[in-house]
């Protein structure tokens, strides 16, 4: 399924993303999911919340730059091959992946895709 | 409109011969009433008697800031202390500021000088003025001030800071003018955008006068769309009177100086030499009329040109063009001058970034390092890295062909970049501190 993820954009300084789970956990946002990609200057945090119109009203409040992105959610059987399955009907549907994070837990393994085409890779991983 | 038609529009014949008149008479003035001059004059094998018309002035030796603090805090002064009737100060950052005294009279001169520019830019008494300058040592705010009292005009004197309140009052009074420095007047117009209870159609001002700061072509097209505004430079320094020694007129090519009160010249600022007419260089300034610390051949460490072509708005003062910099503001780095309006022009060339900005000057294993922190406009932050990391190339790109040497940019978050609510800090030369 398609759902929302928050893309926070931090100053490459020791203390940003502390400063972040601190103020969402004030708010009482929780995270379900996060990674963190960063250049020399400055990073992306992507999250998944439990509550988004929250945390972005949150991290506003306080300076930060955050913009909603659509990903696409699946949630896979925990065993050898079901990823490399799904990730194959996205490279045969010719679509480019941005980038992606997953982890699992018990039997089950979520994976966030981003791809240029959000809805398309929805469509052909459902199948 | 002219504020002082005879002056602002006489042939440059005429505007010659006075000049040369108040030169004569500075000159032996300041040789009778002050020791520092006597000195000067004498050491340079001068008299005042040498000094015939203004074409002399070249004998003259110069002064700069220095002199200033060695003679601190009267040192200069030529009128009495009970012709004295105000002091301001230069915004100093290291050791003693620059004092200035004014007589009644340099007061009046000052403020007329305000009242031309005011009134170049299409201000009358029907206008609300408000003044955004800081208001005290200061020249910006009380020499603001005195001018918009000159022309009759209501005068909202807000000083700088507090800028929800200067929101509130611009909307709530109908301010039809700010005077300010650039910088904050940027801030000004951001905090208005920003403002969820504004609308632009609250704010009734038609221009602005900024000064007090060097500023771009790029900064004045911003401050004009973002306010709606004509938006003016006005020049000016402590040490030769406040704001007001000259200003653009509507053409908005070029800053006209008061040359029947302060003449200014070009010199190279290696040789001392004048350079030739229309020629780049620094402005050096003579007062022709003050009474209380008249300056003689001061060096202002500005760095422009002149115009003297007659302008269309039919004023014969000669214009100055943009200041480029100043022969003390320039930064080496890598053996390269680098001057921070030339990035400041730069960063706003391309849309998507804020004008704010930030240069950090290191050395690291003897090389120097250049940094330069950028932000851009909100809807610019977003999820792909790649479009942040392309308009970074794009800056990086215009930079080097523009200054010859590539800085590291850092694209930082929106609004940490320190505001300024006077003149801004744009620079930081770590190099300095360890050398």
């Amino acid at each position: 399924m398609i759902i929302k993820q928050l893309s926070i954009f931090l100053n490459n300084e020791i203390g940003r993303f502390t400063e972040v789970t601190r103020i969402l956990a004030e708010a009482g946002v929780n995270l379900q999911a996060f990674t963190l990609s960063e250049v020399s200057d400055f990073g992306i945090l992507r999250l998944i919340t439990d509550n988004n119109e929250k945390a972005i009203a949150i991290l506003q409040e306080n300076s930060y730059a955050v913009s909603t992105t659509d990903v696409v959610y699946i949630e896979l059987p925990d065993r050898p091959g079901t990823l490399a399955k799904s990730i194959q009907k996205i490279s045969d549907a010719g679509i480019s992946v941005e980038y992606m994070y997953a982890f699992s837990q018990g039997n089950t393994a979520s994976v966030v895709i981003r791809t240029d085409d959000v809805r398309q890779c929805n469509d052909v991983i459902s199948k | 409109m002219y504020y002082n038609e005879e002056i602002e529009t006489m042939d440059r014949e005429s505007l010659r011969r006075l000049q040369s008149e108040r030169l004569v008479h500075i000159v032996r003035y300041t040789y009778e009433n002050v020791e520092f001059y006597r000195k000067r004059m004498d050491e340079a094998g001068v008299k005042p008697e040498d000094i015939r018309s203004i074409d002399d002035i070249s004998k003259l030796p110069f002064m700069q800031k220095q002199d200033l603090r060695d003679y601190y805090p009267f040192g200069t002064f030529a009128a009495p202390m009970k012709d004295i009737v105000r002091f301001h100060a230069s915004s100093g950052t290291t050791g003693k500021p620059i004092v200035a005294g004014y007589t009644q009279h340099d007061l009046d001169c000052w403020s007329e000088g305000v009242a031309r520019c005011l009134t170049a830019y299409g201000a009358t008494k029907e206008d609300i003025i408000q003044v955004s300058y800081g208001y005290g040592l200061f020249t910006g705010g009380l020499g603001a001030h005195d001018g918009a009292s000159r022309i009759g005009a209501s005068v909202l004197p807000t000083s700088s800071g507090n800028t929800s309140k200067q929101i509130m009052l611009m909307k709530d009074l109908g301010s039809t003018v700010l005077c300010c420095t650039p910088s904050y007047a940027l801030f000004l117009a951001e905090s208005i955008e920003n403002d969820p209870d504004t609308s632009p159609s609250d704010i009734k001002l038609r221009f602005g006068a900024f000064g007090a700061e060097p500023w771009t072509e790029n900064m004045r097209k911003e401050l004009e769309n973002k306010l709606g505004i004509k938006a003016y430079d006005i020049y000016g320094l402590t040490e030769v009177s406040g704001p007001g020694v000259g200003g653009e007129c509507e053409c908005q090519d070029g800053t006209h100086l008061w040359e029947d009160m302060f003449f200014p010249e070009i010199i190279d600022p290696v040789t001392l030499q004048p350079v030739k007419p229309g020629e780049q260089g620094e402005l050096v300034f003579t007062t022709l009329t003050k009474e209380g610390m008249p300056v003689i051949r001061y060096r202002t460490r500005d760095l422009t040109h002149l115009i003297y072509d007659k302008c269309r708005c039919g004023r014969t003062m000669v214009r100055m063009a943009r200041i480029m910099g100043r022969s003390d503001d320039m930064l080496i780095i890598r053996g390269v001058n680098v001057f921070p309006s030339q990035i400041e022009s730069v960063i706003l060339e391309i849309p998507e970034f804020t004008g704010q900005y930030f240069v950090t000057v290191d050395r690291v294993n003897n090389v120097d390092t250049f940094q330069v922190d950028v932000e851009l406009r909100p809807e610019y932050y977003g999820d792909a890295m790649g479009k942040m990391l392309r308009l970074k190339d794009r800056l990086v790109g215009r930079l080097v062909s523009v200054l010859g040497i590539r800085p590291e940019i850092r694209i930082v978050e929106p609004n940490s970049i320190a505001r300024s609510q006077g003149k801004a800090k744009h620079v930081l030369d770590k190099r300095i501190m360890n050398p």
